[in-house]
């Protein structure tokens, strides 16, 4: 299925183990991640400083839980008011479809060159890998994206794409593919840049961009940034294509303003970012720029599937700011890539089995240790953990089975171990015959107890176990009432 | 079944049923209750921390703040726009000035590698600005076109001073916007960044390096206010 | 998310839910918690039925596995005294899990109502013991970490440290990224080992460079899993679970 390539080799979540043990061993990358992570939790912990965090969570997570509870009628009512705006709306159920309806947007203008804004929903449908097999070619602006695509990679995180590279790395790259002069300066290498991707926005037909809140009201598409590439995409080429997953509707613009603090604290921590657009319309009679064509593809891709279910529909919250990733340490650890997917990290984890399958993705719901930092930073409060907990269920077969590849998971062995702990830990007397023949509990635990004692000692069983201990100990000694408290 | 009709059947007939959807209360987005002092200090702050440029000066005395921004930034070529007060007043001031004045009330297609390559700077009104975040509020009009604040490596923005609200709420709901919205509206905080490369912030990655705001009050001298 | 929970007074008795972990590997650490709670004059019942909360299974996804133990435990605790949980990850499991884990059975109140008296021990000896410590021991630097459970799922991120900060010769250091996981998260540990390690490595080195001597956990899985690769570093620096430690030098 959808795997992502690099120029090294070809990241899937089925290689999560490899690719894990890769990044671990790579000095390099675990200073890159480290490093920005730690940034990146401070500057969010620092900016959201004086303000009612938890208030305003609360508020997102409701307007979130609103539009996601009338979704299919914002969605009608988005469409509604895009179109009498002048904005032609688009439905895909798929990736695929969603990529072919903007190819046929691209051929009907005779479009060769199609600059990006950034867009996750256009790399979850692989949109560029799909345009250049038609001779369009797509042409990254974010520079992050930009230096991941002259690498030949695919962003290692939603919001900084190229967060696993550093300053020296990325003036290789930029060196080898554009020709740019070998230097540490990031203004040299930002102004380098610059010129190359103007020249590109001059000659687009097309621009794509993602959104990030789609106004229903209004019929108005947000999009949050902070380089103009973004204003550049829609604004300088003729043609203008939004993409973006259908749960990304709200329903007033007055539910806009909590999310975007809280969007651009919990992603960079950044009070806020440098340019919030805000596009209803194509150009109108008299206007002298902008595109004289807006078209709105909505994207279903999985989503409609995990709509059906009350817990699972809390994934859709989500508004892809990253804080999950940034504070997960198992992400910290290994890196974007590692996970094979479109959307790395806690986030990733809970949305890609839906996308993918569990097939593909299963070793993705057990890498956490549920340490319940994703959860605690999420600013719509998506239970990340109890979902990742969910999943584990749906993979071992023993949910609702209404997620791809349920079930996937199980082992005649596995379940068989977890039968044997049910059967141990529902019969007391003979759980206290067990545990004090320590030996066997080792019986219980999952195979692969030898990697424990690759990296720690092996956990000793107590000579004695506590109900052994408790029973002596109450025997030793009278009942403690409240007369003798001070006895010791 | 069209894809748009399947995908709403399926939203509709939901297997665990309807949802219900809670009310939402935005008293945390709104209510800030500051003053106008506290007001501009907090825009000036903000916009500041993010690498905004503000220069005090007055309603009467703007063009000569305009005239020696332009002057110690080098700027020969300005783009601005014709009706609006603000471009009015900039074009009555600099006319016997060094500066040239580029018109941008014609179709981009005409110019735009003029307007990419030969435009120094770029000249906007704003219909206000936000105290909380040290944004300035602009809706892009035929006088005043959406790239003149991008395109041009320096953006100089005119604000005055009392129309700054507190928040983004505030600005949404008091200015009455879900009643129209126009073909695009902006929010501007900063001028261009970048933090891609290393975490390492860099100005100018593809819009403007530098933003200038002539913050006008109503009365004061320049240089004198506050 | 952490539920506002209101105190009641100190208690004559209290049910004490060992864990499975304590049971096993560190029953001392289980009984120093019941003669801490003995001292502050409270009858500790010790239902002899008990055997572990289910949580295991539960993270692994073996809901129905993780239903039946749990259900098990459910019936251990008649009386309404509170539920004292040697352990933030058990504790969060019983108070929060199992609401969830019965909702919509036969057992769903009982759940609820057994969830509502559990109390993690810090979280028991500060705010219902109101426990004052005199400090017997020698001066020395002790790190806290406070799991991932008493910290996120229970909210109890400042009981441990607030209570170590009683004992007047002990000096508390604070590790860097104190708030980060230690890589154990129970099966975790072991379906992937190698990221589970990196953790415990950074985890130990940052309690080393903290000037730590020692350090103390309100949770076995964690000291388990920290002091599992302190021991096999070698170092020096030895793990204790807090209800051992704190008994230890004021008894």
């Amino acid at each position: 299925m959808s795997e992502q390539t690099s120029g090294v080799y070809t990241y899937s979540p089925r290689q999560f183990h490899r690719q894990a043990h890769d990044a671990l061993g790579n000095p390099q990358i675990r200073a890159n991640f480290r490093k920005a992570m730690d940034g990146l939790m401070t500057k969010r912990r620092e900016s959201f400083g004086d303000w009612e965090l938890e208030t305003l969570r609360e508020l997102g997570a409701n307007i979130r839980m609103r539009a996601l509870a009338k979704l299919p009628d914002l969605l009608e009512q988005l469409e509604a008011n895009c179109e009498a705006n002048g904005i032609k709306v688009h439905w895909a159920e798929d990736g695929e479809q969603a990529c072919r309806i903007i190819r046929e947007i691209c051929e009907s203008h005779g479009a060769t060159s199609v600059v990006k804004g950034k867009s996750m929903v256009s790399e979850e449908m692989h949109l560029n890998a799909h345009l250049e097999e038609a001779g369009i070619e797509a042409l990254e602006s974010d520079l992050g994206e930009y230096l991941v695509q002259l690498n030949e990679q695919t962003p290692s995180h939603i919001i900084m794409p190229a967060i696993h590279l550093n300053t020296d790395e990325i003036s290789e790259i930029l060196h080898e593919k554009t020709g740019t002069e070998r230097t540490r300066d990031v203004d040299t290498m930002t102004a380098a840049a610059r010129s190359q991707l103007r020249e590109r926005f001059m000659n687009a037909d097309v621009g794509v961009s993602g959104v990030n809140f789609a106004v229903a009201e209004t019929g108005t598409l947000c999009l949050v940034e902070n380089e103009g590439n973004g204003r550049m995409t829609t604004t300088v080429p003729p043609v203008h294509v939004a993409v973006t997953g259908i749960e990304k509707v709200v329903e007033h613009l007055r539910d806009v303003p909590p999310l975007y603090a809280l969007l651009s604290r919990s992603a960079t921590g950044q009070h806020v970012t440098t340019y919030f657009n805000m596009i209803s319309s194509p150009r109108k009679e008299g206007e002298h720029d902008g595109p004289k064509e807006v078209h709105l593809v909505l994207v279903d891709n999985g989503r409609s599937n995990i709509y059906q279910d009350d817990e699972l529909l809390d994934t859709l919250r989500c508004i892809r700011c990253g804080a999950c990733m940034n504070h997960c340490p198992v992400y910290t650890r290994v890196g974007g890539h590692t996970y094979g997917t479109t959307y790395p990290g806690p986030i990733g984890s809970i949305l890609s089995p839906h996308l993918m399958g569990l097939e593909e993705t299963k070793d993705l719901p057990t890498a956490s240790s549920l340490c319940g930092a994703c959860g605690e930073v999420c600013p719509v409060k998506i239970p990340i953990p109890d979902l990742l907990v969910r999943l584990r269920r749906e993979s071992v077969g023993e949910g609702r089975g209404n997620v791809p590849g349920a079930g996937i998971k199980r082992t005649r062995k596995e379940a068989a171990a977890w039968k044997g702990f049910q059967w141990l830990a529902t019969h007391p007397a003979a759980w206290r015959i067990g545990t004090s023949m320590a030996g066997r509990f080792k019986a219980l635990m999952p195979s692969k107890l030898g990697v424990w004692t690759e990296y720690r000692t092996a956990p000793k069983p107590a000579a004695t176990t506590l109900h052994a201990l408790v029973k002596k100990h109450q025997a030793a000694k009278p009942r403690v009432d409240k007369s003798d408290k001070e006895r010791r | 079944m069209s894809a748009r009709d399947a995908i709403l059947k399926r939203l509709r007939e939901r297997t665990d049923g309807p949802l219900s959807a809670p009310e939402s209360d935005f008293a945390v987005v709104t209510h800030r209750g500051w003053s106008g002092q506290e007001r501009l200090e907090r825009f000036e702050r903000w916009i500041a921390s993010v690498h905004g440029e503000v220069v005090h000066t007055s309603r009467k005395g703007w063009t000569e703040a305009l005239a020696r921004v332009l002057a110690d930034k080098g700027v020969r070529r300005l783009a601005l726009g014709k009706q609006h007060p603000v471009a009015a007043e900039a074009r009555q001031a600099l006319v016997d000035t060094e500066v040239e004045l580029v018109d941008v009330n014609r179709d981009i297609e005409a110019w735009q590698r003029e307007q990419f390559e030969s435009v120094d700077a770029g000249l906007t009104s704003t219909l206000g600005g936000i105290a909380e975040t040290g944004s300035l509020w602009l809706w892009p009009t035929p006088d005043e076109p959406r790239l003149i604040s991008l395109v041009p490596s320096i953006h100089v923005a005119v604000l005055d001073a009392d129309t700054l609200e507190d928040t983004l709420f505030d600005v949404v709901e008091k200015h009455g916007w879900a009643n129209g919205m126009p073909t695009n509206a902006l929010l501007i905080s900063g001028p261009s960044k970048t933090a891609d490369i290393e975490q390492t912030l860099a100005y100018g990655v593809h819009g403007p390096r530098e933003l200038v705001v002539l913050l006008r009050h109503a009365s004061a001298a320049p240089g004198d206010e506050k | 998310m952490t539920p506002v929970k209101l105190y009641t007074p100190k208690p004559e008795k209290v049910y004490f839910f060992g864990t499975c972990l304590v049971d096993l590997f560190y029953p001392e650490a289980g009984l120093d918690a019941i003669r801490l709670l003995e001292r502050e004059g409270i009858e500790v019942l010790f239902p002899e039925d008990q055997t572990c909360c289910g949580q295991p299974a539960f993270t692994s996804g073996y809901q129905q596995e993780a239903r039946a133990v749990a259900a098990a435990q459910l019936s251990l605790f008649p009386e309404s005294w509170p539920i004292v949980v040697p352990s933030g990850s058990c504790g969060g499991m019983m108070r929060t899990h199992y609401p969830q884990l019965f909702a919509g059975t036969e057992l769903e109140e009982r759940a609820n109502e057994v969830a509502r008296r559990v109390y993690e021990l810090t979280e028991f000896l500060v705010h219902v013991c109101h426990l004052k410590l005199d400090d017997r021991g020698t001066p020395e630097k002790v790190a806290m970490h406070t799991s991932c459970s008493a910290r996120r799922e229970m909210g109890l991120a400042d009981t441990g440290p607030a209570l170590l900060s009683q004992l007047g010769k002990v000096e508390l250091v604070e590790q860097a990224r104190a708030a980060e996981c230690c890589g154990f998260g129970g099966t975790f540990a072991v379906r992937h080992p190698e990221v589970s390690a990196a953790m415990v490595e950074d985890k130990t080195a940052a309690i080393v460079e903290a000037g730590a001597q020692r350090f103390v956990t309100s949770d076995c899985g964690c000291m388990m899993n920290i002091g599992g690769r302190f021991e096999q570093q070698k170092a020096p620096v030895q793990g204790e679970h807090i209800a051992s430690y704190l008994w230890r030098r004021t008894s």
